[in-house]
């Protein structure tokens, strides 16, 4: 349970992380919280030759509010983006999430970037960029690209982030919708605090008329990566969420879902649970939509 | 790599010590600076045995390596004594309210309840459960440690903080 010998490199700037991945490739491995990372390492699961700790960048620390949107950088604690008002109000969806990540002592050192680049299937913050279409911003030595979240994941902890690039920041872009915004996010562990079995997240703009103008449902845990029910967010918008339109979002999972049986849970238990999720999501940020404020979405 | 020399602040004394790189900070506090309060349960980050303040929040000391502690200050369980090593307000009420059995993760409990009482002085009982529920213990049903916990707000508000 000791790691395997390694070189360390303190990165005072994010120059220094793209240089030492150029240098090194895939023979180095950003540490950021480090809460999956060590202890994959103490299990030998990982093995990098050159750990660079991007901890001491500013750069990459902080949250801000512009005209695109609610830009989380890489380096953000998961307990800041917690406590952050900016993510509070233009990101609620995000907020109902994090406490559900790992438990106060694991947030105060992992980071939001982090659970992005791992991309462990059941992780929350991994499903609600998802729901929320998040960008990802990369760079490497030469150049810098952002990409959608949706084509990031390409299977259960594999991304198309380079060896030569790191990330950045996130970006929530806003939705421009008029009308009142609610969230809806639930999951299902074998204690507070662990991986989900299943975890849905959903949002959706009503108008005044009680008419959904738009809505996003995501399910984690299900397949190999978080992904958007893209049947369920049709089966709502242009609609009056009422129990027929919730129960037709809910018929969309069992195409959409094809899930394994593993130590933790049956495949047929996880497309039960997604289902029941799924509309519970949905009514709940039906609900909150019905009786919020209007105007006050990212 | 070769070890390097690792100086940092551990319950308001400067110390320093050399490490490799992997070594993590709970083998840092334990082998290098003998400090043997801090237990390690599961090495993997599940059972909060190896908490400690870092910078002031409750982290994992088995999931941040030594050298990523260089210039930070750590507060470790014997942080929680009076400096002649009389145990602490918190860890009084651990006493009182029976809030032990075999002690293993009481360590981690006494820091996960001391960064609770920093933030929250007068926690409701959910906000206890939920500070603690990063921390397993096998003996007590945990009962009697939130009865501990709830007894060291009190404690704490009658000293003045």
């Amino acid at each position: 349970m000791k790691a395997a010998p390694f070189e360390y490199l303190v990165a005072d700037a994010i120059d220094d992380v793209t240089t030492g991945l150029a240098d090194f490739g895939d023979e180095a491995t950003i540490i950021a919280g480090g809460q999956t990372l060590v202890p994959l390492m103490a299990m030998r699961l990982a093995r990098p030759a050159l750990l660079i700790d991007v901890n001491g960048i500013p750069e990459l620390q902080g949250i801000d509010q512009a005209a695109g949107g609610v830009r989380i950088k890489a380096c953000t604690r998961q307990s800041d983006a917690l406590a952050s008002p900016i993510i509070a109000q233009r990101v609620p969806l995000l907020a109902k999430a994090l406490p559900y990540v790992g438990h106060a002592q694991t947030r105060n050192r992992g980071t939001v970037g982090g659970s992005i680049a791992l991309g462990d299937p059941a992780a929350e913050i991994p499903l609600v960029a998802t729901a929320l279409d998040a960008r990802i911003t990369l760079q490497k030595l030469a150049s810098t690209r952002e990409i959608p979240i949706r084509g990031f994941y390409e299977g259960p902890m594999m991304t198309s982030i380079e060896p030569d690039e790191c990330i950045t920041e996130i970006l929530f872009p806003p939705w421009q919708e008029e009308g009142r915004r609610g969230t809806g996010f639930q999951e299902v562990s074998l204690r507070h605090g662990d991986f989900a079995i299943v975890a849905a997240a959903a949002q959706v703009i009503m108008g005044e008329d009680g008419v959904c103008r738009r809505a996003a449902v995501a399910l984690g845990g299900v397949a190999g990566f978080p992904f958007c029910l893209t049947a369920a967010e049709d089966a709502l918008t242009g609609t009056v969420i009422d129990d027929p339109a919730v129960a037709a979002a809910g018929a969309a999972v069992d195409g959409a879902v094809d899930p394994q049986n593993d130590l933790h849970a049956s495949a047929g238990y996880r497309r039960r649970v997604a289902k029941v999720l799924v509309e519970r999501v949905i009514r709940e940020a039906a609900q909150e939509a019905a009786g919020g404020a209007p105007g006050d979405h990212p | 790599m070769k070890p390097g020399t690792i100086t940092l602040e551990v319950n308001g004394r400067l110390r320093s010590a050399t490490a490799e790189p992997r070594l993590t900070l709970l083998d840092f506090l334990r082998y290098a600076l003998h400090l043997t309060g801090t237990h390690m349960g599961c090495e993997h980050g599940v059972c909060g045995a190896c908490t400690v303040m870092f910078d002031g929040s409750a982290v994992r000391s088995c999931l941040m390596y030594a050298f990523q502690a260089q210039g930070h200050q750590v507060t470790t369980v014997e942080g929680l004594c009076d400096g002649d090593g009389t145990p602490g307000r918190i860890q009084e009420a651990f006493q009182e309210a029976h809030g032990l059995q075999c002690g293993y993760c009481t360590p981690g409990m006494l820091i996960s309840a001391f960064a609770l009482l920093q933030s929250t002085p007068d926690p409701s009982d959910d906000e206890i459960r939920e500070a603690l529920g990063g921390n397993l213990c096998r003996c007590t049903g945990y009962a009697q440690i939130i009865d501990a916990v709830r007894l060291a707000a009190v404690s704490l508000k009658g000293a003045g903080g």
